[in-house]
């Protein structure tokens, strides 16, 4: 959701910030009484951020103590004991640290990449074709996976993979190859995860694109066609040129989000098996894991705290790189 | 002339695009496949995507002995994802809405306030003990709703598309006519952002239908299982299926030859069938939502 919702918060952002410029030089109660209804309207989601977002950052003091459980948030949280940055030190002297961190950072790194070539492919491919009901029919299955939960992703998964599965018994077995035991064996995942990490999100990047390449000036291809350009001349020399900023700025904003992961994709299509951690767990399952698994809470919240902190200042950067690069692009 | 692609080339990306087409659609038919086949054999000859013997085993199966337990998931499914998204767009639009007017003072704060929460977070811990200790959360009904009510993202897209358009003179004359700001924004506002509320809604449905994650943190009682929780568990440990069965004393006798492996699949196939089946109609208002929202004009 967080992907899907990026760019259009990048719109409502830059549209807001430029009409906040003259304001009155009236008091505090003048402006209530004015406007107190409008303000009114701030109330309920007010009350959820406090509660849900601000209310759990009191909780940062967690990952600097030993956490002893007790029915209360605040005793939790103040009756425990200080142990100052042992949680951090203990995390950073695991070998959990690299391995998380490979894996999260890995991945992004592979998806962004592939997620942006197969997305502007396959737009290109759809707007090219020559019966447009055809483009339709394949654009609508195609984004149908965005639809189906991680859950049944797990499941769809599930049906290829496991020892009765299509690939051991469907493909594997005719040709008389050993069975693959996918549920145990760590290095098959890379390809497992980064296939339905695309399986489920190529549809929604590919209408972004397709949107763009529909909105692009038309008489730019017409004048070329008359100048004797071919059509792959035209995509080459018009099409990606101009889809070029959106590529930067989307793969630029997507880089922010580099420290956190799908927890859908990387809990449910491994069905959470320990023995696949090796190249299945990223930051996000190991917080999850460390909390409801193990139990140890300040290591959970020691490693969601670094978390944050890596994820905040990558927003940060990144939306500074995509103003520089193009001033309304920028977030903030 | 230049204007479109060769027929060679024309055949050659229609090829490149039905076989993505397939790999989109296979898992799913394989599924649908798997849950319509006899179970010997399916333990003889695999999973494959022409049931080796029809059956209809797996959903009879389903329908005698877990018809209540599904039925009673589907009913808290679509519980939360209606009230979950009404509440949503009641407090999207709500918010979004003061944001959009040029004539507040105090919007920057408001902005920051909420802009703030979608950069930095406490986390996953303080989070979960703030929903157990401080809100009780721990299997009530809300605690698949509540957590996901706001959202900031949508926030944003609702105040630009209040103030791309919602022309001011509506709102001062309606003002001049005595209106006051409620009145404005429920009887003229809303009604002229459908299009924006339609999306958001459809989004935030999709969501509360496909959570799964709420009930994970916070929900034990199998009586509260949402259906992607409850196929959740099927799929970790089939023997969960007993927690959702009418009568827990017989199947547990039952279940040792019971069609295990059709079983999951049709409890998949029961799960996103409805999905599937609305997604065509419902896609197309998701392809303008993504473009109002995403593209630039």
């Amino acid at each position: 959701m967080s992907k899907a919702t990026g760019e259009m918060v990048a719109n409502g952002l830059i549209q807001g910030t430029k009409a906040e410029s003259k304001q009155r030089k009236k008091g505090f109660f003048f402006e209530m009484r004015r406007h107190g209804a409008l303000y009114s309207m701030f109330i309920p989601g007010a009350i959820f951020l406090l509660i849900f977002a601000y209310l759990p950052m009191v909780g940062l003091v967690i990952p600097f103590k030993y956490i002893t459980y007790s029915n209360s948030f605040w005793s939790t949280l103040f009756d425990s004991e200080w142990v100052g940055f042992y949680n951090f030190e203990f995390f950073w002297d695991s070998p959990d640290l690299y391995r998380i961190m490979r894996n999260t950072i890995g991945y992004n790194v592979i998806n962004i990449v592939l997620g942006l070539v197969i997305a502007v492919s396959v737009a290109i491919a759809l707007n090219e074709i020559r019966n447009r009901k055809s483009a339709k029919t394949y654009q609508t299955i195609m984004f149908m996976p965005y639809f189906l939960s991680w859950v049944i992703v797990g499941y769809l998964a599930y049906a290829f993979l496991s020892p009765n599965g299509f690939i051991n018994m469907g493909i594997l077995k005719p040709f008389g190859i050993e069975e693959i035991s996918f549920y145990t064996d760590p290095k098959y995942w890379p390809f497992i995860l980064i296939f339905f990490a695309h399986w489920k999100g190529t549809g929604y990047g590919v209408i972004i694109y397709l949107a763009a390449i529909a909105g692009q000036d038309q008489s730019l291809y017409e004048a070329a066609a008359i100048d004797g350009a071919s059509r792959g001349q035209q995509i080459r020399k018009i099409m990606i040129p101009l889809l070029k900023p959106m590529m930067i700025i989307l793969t630029i904003l997507a880089v922010g989000g580099i420290f956190s992961s799908d927890f859908g994709l990387f809990y449910n299509v491994p069905l959470n098996q320990g023995v696949l951690k090796e190249t299945t767990d990223v930051i996000n399952t190991y917080v999850y894991n460390a909390l409801m698994s193990s139990g140890d809470i300040s290591l959970s919240a020691a490693v969601g705290l670094f978390q944050s902190v890596l994820g905040f200042f990558m927003v940060v950067g990144v939306n500074w790189i995509a103003g520089k690069i193009d001033p309304e692009s920028k977030l903030f | 002339m230049g204007t479109s692609i060769s027929r060679t080339t024309n055949v050659i990306v229609n090829v490149f695009l039905i076989v993505l087409v397939l790999l989109c659609l296979l898992p799913i038919v394989l599924v649908l496949s798997v849950s319509f086949t006899d179970e010997t054999s399916l333990l003889n000859q695999g999973y494959s995507f022409f049931p080796g013997k029809f059956s209809i085993e797996p959903y009879r199966f389903l329908m005698e002995t877990n018809l209540s337990g599904i039925l009673n998931a589907y009913k808290i499914t679509i519980f939360n994802t209606v009230v979950g998204t009404l509440l949503t767009l009641l407090m999207v639009a709500l918010y979004a809405y003061p944001l959009s007017r040029r004539d507040l003072k105090y919007n920057n704060f408001f902005t920051f306030f909420l802009y703030f929460t979608m950069l930095f977070g406490g986390g996953m811990v303080p989070w979960y003990l703030v929903c157990t200790q401080v809100l009780g959360l721990k299997d009530s009904i809300w605690a698949m709703i509540l957590p996901s009510i706001f959202n900031g993202f949508f926030v944003f897209v609702m105040r630009t598309f209040y103030k791309s358009t919602i022309p001011i003179e509506v709102l001062e004359s309606a003002k001049i006519d005595g209106a006051g700001e409620y009145r404005i924004f429920f009887q003229l506002v809303l009604p002229l952002s459908l299009p924006a509320i339609a999306t958001i809604a459809i989004f935030t449905a999709v969501g509360f239908w496909n959570d799964y994650w709420l009930p994970l943190m916070l929900i034990n009682d199998p009586k509260l299982s949402n259906l992607q929780y409850m196929i959740y568990r099927i799929m970790t440990n089939i023997q969960a299926i007993r927690e959702y069965s009418q009568d827990a004393s017989g199947i547990a006798t039952s279940l040792a030859n019971a069609p295990s492996e059709g079983i999951r699949m049709a409890m998949a196939m029961i799960t996103m069938g409805p999905i599937v089946l609305i997604y065509p109609f419902l896609q197309k208002y998701f392809v303008k939502g993504l473009t109002i929202g995403a593209i630039k004009g």
